[in-house]
């Protein structure tokens, strides 16, 4: 079963991404047949290098990345830590689903009407600094890059909090707490001292993802970073899309160079791990006992609110603007409302939803399907997963999409298959599956085996034994898998637009091509939506196990 | 090569069998198919006038349209290539693109076009197709029957009378005016079409000879004939939003700046734009339009069929319905979308001149005679070229 499933991921997963970077990277080396170039060479290299500006995107490129992945993982910790006693599992769930289920682009676009010079902080704060005109500051779209690593932030803040409450159920937490609050250790302290080292190894792949996303995002570098030169991600995706099509080559060896910077910035967290190993071991032996460390708990329980109140308000700016009709500077409340974002918009909405959910719910099977016959596999082989099975999966996720999917789509093209549904529901399936596959692991691994035991000592087999007692057990965290699948679905952008040709548009492609024209109100409906629907997933999943599970105390809520 | 390619390609249209069969043929043949018309997504009543297209189209000739909406018309002609590229050459997966300028160009050159299918299509009759007719030369460069016209754009300003006394009068005189209000004004980012024609239209008045922009651009002609516009430009850009450091990435981010009051100017392609958005609540209702005084670049959009494409027939159909003149009317009709129509009014019967001379007004709504002349694009070299350079100047 473990060899079926790895052939599956071998011809669908490893061998398409394996295509489409050897014909990008072939691209970036001045071959591309197709629009007739010929000659490799390093001609496409010095184009993409004398492109104005290309330094100075590398650099915020850069900066932004690192700098908003590590500022959300110290936050997470410290948020973790912070409210931990008080967060089991699924409330902490419930509390950051919104946050999970938004999309990045929508995210972007509502915190963009929140910050801007004439956004609603700027409106509350216009008459009492007497101002009749919007300030002209760069508070979105700063040469720094703020703005975008606040976004980032948003969003990756409450993904990492919850993978890192998943892993600490493989820890003895509450011993080790206690252990160090007897020997005198303040809050902050033990678990800077005790906690973080054994959750790290458990958290570092999630961590990459993060970097690998934060290094390579297109719909938030648009939306919220600097315009002139843009994050690299975004002059890429300008120099595929240019008219003159000889662009195709430098835009490939950009992608190339993007995968490097993925690479470095890996190398980096790498030399940080281990210089925090270093430092931490001499700190530990130390002995001091960090009571004034606590404080710092407090700020990040600050932070954190802040943070909450921020994307609170950004989600609810949209849903707003979607009901409103004008709504000018400096009105905290639109001026008129109506319905007609939502009328008008009709049967384009509808059938963008329908799509939406088709797809979504499409991947999130085969996702789910591959996952559990993964883990039974390992089951019945009795072997723990291999490092190289757990990069494996993770592989889609630590890529940048860029870097493959043009070469991917080309291949396709080639092979004559259509772009179209079939095609984006494949390709979405490779970015669902590493989540569903992070979130069902811990659970499955975690059933107790005394249930299967005494299932076979009554002769059940073991398809009988995964049909009747593991799947209907592990109900809760499969649909909370199900829940994540179709909120990572709802939310890619660029695999459904290479892989769609186009054809294909989905709430995300619509919110998209509808925030580069300028109709809040609009987009406001289409993001509504687009959070509407992993919401009602994740309601699904805590409602379905609170129904059926109604009169089975040990599998209420917990499981997740 | 791809000249080679390109002359191919042509000589094999030419002798295509829809050349000679009649129109009758065409319409049997699209009944039952779904048009994938390409086309910009980024604006409310565009879409919503290419739904009624369809429904029109489904109800009289059983052709259905799916809009594909795009944030930039080259990834439909990205999309065509990587088809060829492939070898898909039946079948593909775009059927109508709405076109013009360097993107029509490029597929020209590349043998990415149908046609020429103009002439075959029965509404062409009420266009005006005699040589130097604005609808059939792009850019430009000429048609040639490779695509069909169906809305006509000319580049213009709207500014909010709420706040502005006096628009700049020339493009020389946007520098004194954003001395006195800076801040208050951008362009969008010349990367993208009206960025770029926000520059084309300084560089036409500013030129020493504006003559050499109708030719394609060398090094010598095109350092000589900017001079001026940079200088115009340094002076300018200091005063800009932002300081001159970060654009909108399109027009419409640029009117929300200017909705949201961030800015008093934006620019259009549509001398209807500042009306209808007005009317979709998009823009104060004190916004008005303005030109320069010695008028303004006008264009034509087109509609062009892939050489592959799956559906060709059903194009060729909502290519002739968008010519249709209550079609065109539907178009002006300030209430549907305000298009100005490219249909000549001489060739109109009497039905087609009611239907125009009925059409409402607005208050905001140029009258074509304030628009003043027209200026023809440059040569698209020019474009490209003005691109770069600006870039290579004020990217850091």
């Amino acid at each position: 079963m473990r060899g079926l499933v790895l052939a599956v991921l071998a011809f669908g997963l490893i061998g398409p991404i394996a295509a489409g970077l050897w014909v990008t990277a072939r691209a970036g080396f001045g071959l591309m047949p197709a629009i007739g170039a010929t000659e490799a060479g390093l001609d496409p290299w010095a184009a993409l290098f004398g492109l104005p500006g290309l330094v100075t995107s590398l650099k915020i490129t850069a900066f932004t990345g690192v700098v908003s992945t590590l500022l959300s993982l110290v936050l997470a910790l410290a948020l973790t830590a912070a409210l931990q006693p008080r967060l089991s599992g699924g409330r902490a769930a419930r509390l950051l689903a919104p946050f999970l289920a938004i999309p990045h682009a929508a995210l972007a676009i509502g915190l963009a009407f929140v910050l801007a010079p004439s956004g609603w902080i700027a409106r509350a704060l216009a008459p009492v600094l007497g101002l009749d005109r919007p300030p002209d500051l760069a508070l979105v779209g700063d040469p720094w890059g703020i703005a975008l690593i606040l976004g980032l932030m948003l969003k990756e803040v409450p993904f990492l909090m919850l993978v890192s409450l998943a892993a600490l159920t493989q820890i003895p937490l509450r011993q080790h707490l206690a252990t160090g609050r007897s020997l005198g250790y303040g809050r902050a302290a033990v678990w800077l001292k005790l906690i973080v080292p054994q959750l790290w190894p458990l958290i570092r792949l999630p961590v990459m993802v993060v970097l690998a996303y934060a290094l390579s995002t297109v719909e938030m570098g648009l939306i919220l970073g600097p315009s002139n030169p843009p994050v690299l991600a975004v002059l890429l995706t300008r120099l595929f899309f240019a008219p003159d099509t000889a662009l195709l080559l430098p835009a490939s060896a950009g992608a190339l160079l993007q995968g490097a910077l993925v690479a470095v910035a890996f190398a980096l967290l790498w030399l940080i791990e281990r210089a925090l190993a270093l430092a931490g071991r001499m700190w530990v032996c130390r002995g001091g006992r960090g009571r004034g460390l606590d404080p710092l708990l407090g700020i990040a329980h600050a932070l954190g609110f802040a943070a909450i109140t921020l994307g609170g308000l950004s989600m609810l700016a949209l849903l707003i603007w979607s009901f409103a009709w004008r709504w000018p500077w400096p009105g905290a409340l639109p001026e008129s409302w109506s319905l007609r974002a939502w009328t008008g918009a009709g049967p384009g909405l509808a059938r963008a939803f329908g799509q939406t959910l088709l797809i979504a719910l499409a991947t999130t099977g085969i996702a789910l399907a591959l996952a559990v016959a993964w883990l039974e596999g390992e089951d019945r082989a009795r072997t723990p997963r291999a490092a190289w099975a757990e990069a494996l999966i993770y592989l889609p996720l630590l890529l940048p999409q860029i870097a493959f999917l043009f070469g991917l789509n080309a291949g396709f093209l080639r092979l004559g298959l259509p772009g179209g549904l079939a095609t984006v529901i494949w390709a979405q399936a490779l970015f669902v599956f590493p989540y569903v596959m992070i979130t069902l692991s811990d659970p499955w691994r975690a059933l107790d085996p005394r249930l299967t035991r005494a299932a076979a000592s009554l002769g059940a087999g073991p398809w009988r034994r995964l049909f009747t007692v593991k799947l209907p057990v592990l109900l809760a965290p499969i649909l909370t898998a199900a829940a994540i699948g179709v909120a990572v679905s709802v939310a890619q952008y660029l695999p459904t637009l290479f892989m769609g040709t186009g054809r294909i548009a989905t709430l995300t492609t619509e919110a998209v091509t509808l925030s580069s024209g300028s109709d809040r109100r609009v987009t406001g409906a289409y993001a509504t939506l687009q959070m509407a629907l992993p919401l009602a997933a994740y309601a699904a999943a805590f409602l379905i196990p609170a129904l059926l599970h109604r009169d089975r105390r040990a599998l209420k809520g917990g499981a997740a | 090569m791809r000249l080679a390619i390109a002359a191919a390609v042509a000589a094999s249209l030419m002798t295509a069998p829809i050349r000679a069969q009649d129109w009758q043929d065409t319409l049997d043949a699209a009944r039952g198919q779904t048009v994938y018309w390409n086309a910009w997504g980024g604006d409310g009543r565009t879409n919503a006038f290419i739904d009624w297209v369809g429904k029109e189209t489904e109800a009289r000739f059983g052709v259905s349209v799916r809009h594909v909406k795009l944030t930039d018309t080259a990834e439909a002609v990205t999309r065509v290539l990587s088809e060829k590229a492939a070898g898909r050459d039946t079948g593909g997966s775009v059927d109508l693109i709405w076109i013009n300028g360097p993107n029509f160009l490029a597929m020209k050159q590349q043998g990415l076009l149908h046609g020429p299918f103009v002439a075959d299509l029965p509404n062409a009759d009420y266009l005006d197709l005699s040589p130097g007719a604005p609808a059939t030369v792009d850019f430009t460069e000429p048609v040639e029957g490779m695509e069909s016209p169906w809305r006509l754009a000319r580049f213009v300003f709207a500014y909010d009378t709420a706040r502005v006394d006096a628009p700049p009068a020339t493009m020389a005189d946007f520098v004194p005016w954003a001395e006195a209000n800076p801040g208050r004004m951008t362009h969008p980012d010349p990367s993208n079409f009206m960025g770029a024609t926000f520059l084309k239209q300084a560089l036409i008045e500013l030129a020493p000879d504006a003559g050499v922009l109708q030719m394609p651009a060398d090094d010598a002609g095109f350092a000589a004939a900017t001079a001026p516009l940079w200088d115009w430009y340094d002076a300018l850009r200091p005063n800009l939003w932002r300081g001159g450091a970060a654009f909108p990435e399109n027009e419409s981010i640029q009117q929300q700046l200017m909705n949201d009051g961030e800015i008093d100017i934006a620019m259009y392609f549509d001398p209807a734009a500042p009306a209808a958005a007005i009317r979709a609540g998009l823009l104060p209702d004190t916004a008005r339009v303005f030109v320069p005084e010695g008028g303004s670049i006008g264009n034509v959009s087109f509609v062009a069929i892939p050489y592959n494409a799956a559906n060709r027939d059903g194009a060729l159909v909502v290519a002739d319905f968008l010519l249709a003149p209550e079609t065109q009317a539907q178009m002006q009709n300030i209430d549907v979308l305000g298009a100005f129509s490219v249909l000549d009014p001489g060739k109109l019967d009497d039905a087609g001149r009611a239907a125009f001379a009925a059409l409402p007004d607005d208050p905001a709504l140029p009258r074509i005679e304030d628009l003043g002349p027209t200026l023809i694009e440059p040569h698209a070299s020019w474009m490209t070229r003005l691109t770069e350079a600006w870039a290579n100047r004020y990217t850091r």
